[in-house]
């Protein structure tokens, strides 16, 4: 782990992988050392903002003392999200994957799927752990109005949209699952380290 | 009708929302802090009202407001200076201070001019503007679209309940808002190893421009282009307010308290937190230049 200063009320981790930035996510997030106000995962590093009084130097050597349990956090939840599979991309998606429509709902419903961050919007989950073959690019334009509920399929993540706003990923479903709800707390179905199973309905 | 009376919006001017002081902790639910860009002036405003510094207010951006108060109101200015002017029942005008406390009585107005130097002013009532609040803050995040919609001629913000403490001073004698050249204080990273050690130079030596493609969320900047020692992409990761985010143009944005919560180019460096008020108050066409401690 490479910890840099970002300011002086924030230190970034660097890490090697998604796995060790959720690792270290999950021990972070169930004792947060004190003065941590925010810790935001993404792909490669994990920011970790404070206030006093907090130092720089007391945060680092806290993130530094954490030991991510083997195994990830106990008790993560896992949430099943049904999907109607006829979204405005799947031709694409088979297309640029070489697999039959129907090949792509198989891989995308068979594997247990992880919330790694989030990002882009509120609530909004980037999902790994799928299928490799499902790694397809983003749209080469993005729409204007992407509908809540769209299921998406972007450089190796899967994601729903939790609002209707702009968005350049493929669409390859929609679902009526509420993954972002500002009457329930958390709002965020989809969190860091939550397990998602996706379901085909028709 | 809140039983502690309301304020009327009039008009707003550019922009006015409603400000706390945010809502952390959500940074992992893709949600960003949010609340007033500069918080400094937003507790002080508070403060001299007797609220607790983190009660809501208005944060007018380049003056003009106008509001109405529906029931007796006790209001601070900060922040940015505006002329203010109170109209009273009867037609009766006075000129009001700036950091100072005043009285609005029922049905009396309140206009904001345009601030000589600076741009954001906070106005806060006794009671704080007790709109709904969203994820436990009363903020608008203008990026993600979080919190209450932004105030529009017509709209009645009611006020809270009086809190328990007293204004314990009438006037706040703080300096105002600098114009000028702005000078900024910035710790370099976290990743000016991205960068050519004459970018990091350029940076501390030379002035920025605050252009006018500035808003809560950051200010774009112009000035000599920071060049970097390296090209690809780097995997999007956390940002936070101060950031200098530099994308290919290499015309740093210097990120504001709607920031995205992540982002794909390189942060060249940060400004001090306590810098970042300061920033705030910058106005397009004024002068920014950043030095290290």
């Amino acid at each position: 782990m490479h910890v840099r200063h970002c300011g002086g009320s924030a230190l970034l981790a660097e890490l090697d992988g998604l796995d060790e930035v959720v690792a270290l996510y999950d021990a972070l997030a169930e004792h947060p050392p004190a003065g941590v106000t925010d810790i935001v995962p993404a792909a490669r590093t994990l920011l970790v903002r404070f206030e006093p009084p907090a130092t720089p130097q007391s945060v680092e050597a806290a993130v530094r003392a954490v030991r991510p349990a083997p195994g990830g956090r106990t008790g993560a939840c896992e949430v099943r999200i049904p999907v109607v599979y006829d979204g405005a991309d799947l031709a694409d998606v088979a297309a640029l994957t070489g697999l039959p429509a129907r090949d792509v709902v198989a891989a995308h419903t068979g594997t247990l799927w992880t919330v790694a961050f989030c990002g882009f919007a509120p609530g909004f989950g980037y999902l790994t752990g799928g299928d490799a073959r499902l790694a397809v690019p983003r749209r080469a334009e993005s729409r204007v109005r992407v509908p809540a509920g769209s299921v998406a399929l972007a450089a190796g993540f899967s994601a729903v949209y939790p609002r209707e706003s702009p968005g350049g990923w493929q669409l390859i479903g929609r679902t009526d699952a509420v993954v972002w709800d500002l009457a329930a707390d958390p709002p965020a179905l989809l969190r860091p380290g939550t397990r998602v199973r996706f379901t085909e309905v028709t | 009708m809140s039983r502690y009376g309301m304020l009327e919006v009039l008009a707003t001017g550019p922009m006015t929302t409603v400000q706390d002081l945010g809502r952390p902790g959500r940074g992992d639910l893709g949600v960003g802090r949010s609340g007033a860009a500069d918080r400094g002036a937003l507790r002080l405003a508070n403060r001299l009202v007797g609220n607790p510094e983190g009660a809501a207010a208005l944060e007018i951006t380049l003056g003009g407001l106008c509001v109405r108060a529906r029931g007796d109101v006790v209001i601070a200015l900060a922040g940015a200076a505006c002329p203010a002017t109170v109209t009273g029942p009867v037609g009766i005008r006075r000129q009001i201070g700036h950091h100072s406390v005043e009285h609005l009585p029922c049905g009396a107005t309140l206009r904001l001019g345009t601030p000589a130097r600076g741009l954001r002013t906070y106005l806060a009532a006794r009671g704080g503007v007790d709109v709904t609040p969203v994820l436990g803050s009363r903020s608008t995040d203008i990026l993600a679209r979080l919190g209450p919609d932004l105030p529009v001629p017509g709209t009645l913000l009611p006020i809270g309940p009086p809190p328990a403490a007293f204004p314990a001073v009438d006037l706040a004698p703080v300096p105002e808002t600098a114009g000028g050249e702005l000078v900024l204080e910035i710790l370099p990273g976290p990743r000016d190893d991205w960068f050519t050690p004459e970018a990091l130079r350029v940076l501390r030596t030379e002035p920025y421009e605050v252009t006018a493609d500035s808003n809560r969320v950051g200010i774009r900047l112009r000035g000599p282009v920071l060049e970097r020692a390296r090209d690809g992409e780097l995997p999007s990761e956390g940002m936070v307010p101060g950031a200098l985010q530099v994308p290919p143009s290499g015309q740093p944005t210097l990120f504001l308290a709607d920031h995205p919560l992540t982002g794909g180019y390189p942060v060249i460096a940060v400004v001090r937190t306590r810098d970042v008020d300061r920033a705030a108050q910058a106005r397009p066409g004024q002068c920014v230049r950043f030095r290290t401690a």
